[in-house]
């Protein structure tokens, strides 16, 4: 097992004193929010099949400050740290969530399917491992019109199974595209570990194998994860060809909202516990004194107001109105059969 | 909506062409005039220049960044293709034979149909997919026509021409429309006839159906190769008295059913002929909608004629797999005659 950053890992690299503080913002934010999630799912006030992204905060941080406004960002059903992570409007993420008209999709997306064109967050896959080849025909178009960007694909470790990850990593190792691929490594594949669905548990090996940089880097060590995120970015801006970063964390929740932990061991799941991003890095802000407490508890309150007002302002959005119900079949609602 | 220019038919303007160098022409005009518009699909490049010879020269003129001949990756080409219609590209996927849109269902079914829909309009997928069907000789995997699977989903428009005029308007309108579209080619047809078509660029509008052949008797309602049956069947009629009405749909989604409705209004008799399997075929939901619609007003069932329900037999002699002019002959007789 890895272990968190400590004091003695101060090299901090480019990331200035705000860049961290805005980590810790984004881990914090990505904490509150899928708790409150959580919480409203089995209160019955939030109708919504939700996948928690806790465990995932340092990494989705980490490829957070490695993002610039121009990279877009293709991410999967359980996509709310990315989201945030792009900058995303809290408060139409929250309402599209909710099924409202607000939300980011005005009520036709929900949960799984997250898309924030102006934040660069296109779009989001409820199907497994169906976001890579999407990333790389992004990755295409801005590779034949020479546009400076970085395209990301986020995905588990468990869409390393599916056919689509393969066709895609093999296209843009060999067009050589500007794309990112951040395989989370959450060490589950639903409700099934890592060593009993994949022949060769090593994924960064797989990725080898199609001609691209990788690289495999600690989850629980933010700092790391951001480096080495933010010079494949660079990388991809810079014409350089894809990369694939395995970041290795691991789910502190079950796969759903409010799903069992039972297949989970209790002492893996509490090792990782120990770990568990958004505190962990507090604890090394404050030992490293780069943030103090009173900083520290500031953004904690601001996240709880900013989380609060999302989902307030979810919970009192309108419903999309009926007539919304056949406008975005077709660019031409009269192109729509009528029975 | 995209504008329709009508063709000049008959002029110095026109040349006699086949399917598949009318669609080649559709291709060249679009990449000449729209930078957007990107090419991607296997063995597309040239010298090989398509299976079916319809990209022929494309990559020597626009170079081989606009014309991508890519792996053996059917989910990747059309994953693709999305993710660049996503940044506002145009590209034209081809996958080789329909039979192999199994193989990309996902992305085409519940990416590039239900993104705009997903994102609340934010977001538009401009793509077209090339494709072919219909030739039994290739055997049960290279023969499926399942036009029906993509008229069930919503969020993709679905094309099939029946002559090269058609082949090129169509092809230049799917490029252009800011839906996905399927635009379904059949490879016997591609070859088998010359027409004059406009050697400038024209679009044929989506959504419209063309009388074919007017006549007060019979209304057909066809489309793709079927067309030619149904004339066929038509004229063999005429010489016994019974004017048979073809109205070539050449766009299944949106389906034009006001011209299918006044014709079968007209006539009373309504027969939809197609070569996908009879059984929860596009005739069905047409039939349907004809006998709904029009219950009071006919003189007789509304038929169909497809193609029965067992895969594609590879031996054609004694195997007959699509529908024949006589079978739709039959089929119109007994309906004049009900």
């Amino acid at each position: 097992m890895t272990q968190s950053p400590t004091t003695e890992q101060v090299d901090v690299g480019d990331l200035s004193t705000d860049d961290l503080r805005e980590m810790y913002k984004t881990m914090r934010l990505i904490t509150v929010t899928g708790e409150r999630a959580v919480v409203e799912v089995k209160a019955g006030r939030l109708k919504s099949a939700f996948y928690p992204v806790r465990g995932l905060e340092g990494s989705c941080a980490a490829l957070g400050s490695a993002m610039r406004p121009e990279d877009q960002i293709v991410s999967t059903y359980r996509s709310l740290g990315d989201a945030l992570a792009k900058r995303s409007s809290l408060r139409r993420i929250i309402a599209e969530i909710y099924g409202k008209a607000d939300g980011t999709s005005k009520g036709k997306g929900g949960a799984m399917h997250l898309h924030d064109q102006e934040a660069g967050f296109i779009t989001s896959t409820g199907v497994v491992g169906a976001g890579l080849p999407i990333a790389v025909g992004l990755a295409l178009a801005a590779s034949i019109r020479g546009e400076k960007r970085a395209v990301v694909a986020t995905f588990g470790d468990g869409s390393t199974s599916i056919g689509a990850w393969h066709e895609a990593m093999n296209l843009a190792g060999l067009w050589k595209l500007p794309v990112v691929f951040v395989c989370q490594n959450n060490q589950w594949a639903e409700h099934t570990p890592i060593d009993e669905y994949a022949a060769v548990t090593d994924l960064e090996s797989r990725a080898r194998a199609y001609g691209m940089t990788t690289a495999k880097v600690d989850g629980f060590d933010p700092i790391r994860t951001a480096r080495v995120l933010s010079e494949a970015t660079a990388r991809a801006r810079a014409g350089e060809g894809p990369s694939f970063v395995e970041v290795v964390t691991y789910r502190l929740t079950g796969h759903s909202g409010s799903s069992d932990y039972s297949y989970m061991p209790k002492d893996q799941l509490a090792a990782a516990t120990e770990r568990d991003p958004a505190p962990a890095f507090r604890r090394w802000l404050l030992d490293a004194e780069i943030v103090d407490e009173t900083a520290l508890e500031e953004i904690d309150k601001q996240v709880a107001a900013e989380v609060d007002d999302a989902f307030e302002f979810a919970q009192n959005a309108p419903q999309p109105n009926a007539s919304e119900r056949y406008t975005d079949v077709f660019a031409d609602e009269r192109q729509v059969p009528k029975s | 909506m995209t504008a329709t220019v009508e063709p000049e038919l008959g002029t110095s303007s026109t040349k006699r062409m086949t399917m598949a160098v009318a669609m080649n022409s559709a291709l060249d005009l679009a990449m000449d005039r729209d930078d957007s518009v990107l090419l991607l699909g296997e063995d597309i490049a040239d010298p090989a220049g398509g299976v079916f010879k319809v990209t022929k020269g494309l990559s020597t003129k626009y170079g081989t960044g606009r014309v991508r001949a890519t792996p053996i990756s059917e989910t990747a080409i059309i994953g693709a293709a999305v993710g660049a219609a996503l940044a506002g590209m145009r590209p034209v996927a081809e996958i080789m034979f329909m039979d192999f849109v199994t193989v990309c269902l996902d992305q085409i079914t519940n990416h590039a149909a239900k993104l705009r829909y997903m994102s609340g309009g934010h977001s538009s997928v401009p793509l077209t997919i090339r494709t072919t069907v219909g030739e039994q000789r290739f055997g049960a995997q290279h023969t499926q026509s399942l036009e029906t699977w993509f008229m069930h989903t919503p969020g993709i428009k679905v094309v099939m021409p029946s002559n090269p005029i058609d082949a090129k308007g169509l092809l230049a309108s799917c490029i252009a429309d800011n839906d996905p579209c399927l635009y379904i080619e059949n490879i016997s047809l591609a070859y088998s006839q010359k027409d004059e078509v406009p050697v400038k660029e024209y679009f044929t509008p989506l959504g419209e159906a063309a009388v074919t052949r007017a006549g007060r008797d019979v209304t057909v309602i066809t489309y793709g190769p079927a067309v030619h049956t149904a004339v066929a069947a038509a004229e063999v009629l005429a010489a016994e008295g019974v004017e048979v009405e073809v109205i070539d749909l050449r766009t299944l989604m949106p389906l034009d059913m006001d011209t299918v409705l006044a014709s079968a209004s007209r006539t009373g008799r309504a027969l939809i002929v197609h070569d996908a399997h009879t059984f929860l075929g596009p005739g069905a939901e047409i039939a349907a909608q004809i006998a709904n619609d029009l219950f009071g007003e006919l003189k007789g069932p509304v038929r169909r004629v497809g193609t029965g329900f067992s895969p594609a037999p590879y031996a054609p002699s004694g195997l007959d797999f699509h529908p024949t002019s006589d079978t739709v002959a039959a089929a119109i007789c007994e309906l004049v005659d009900y």
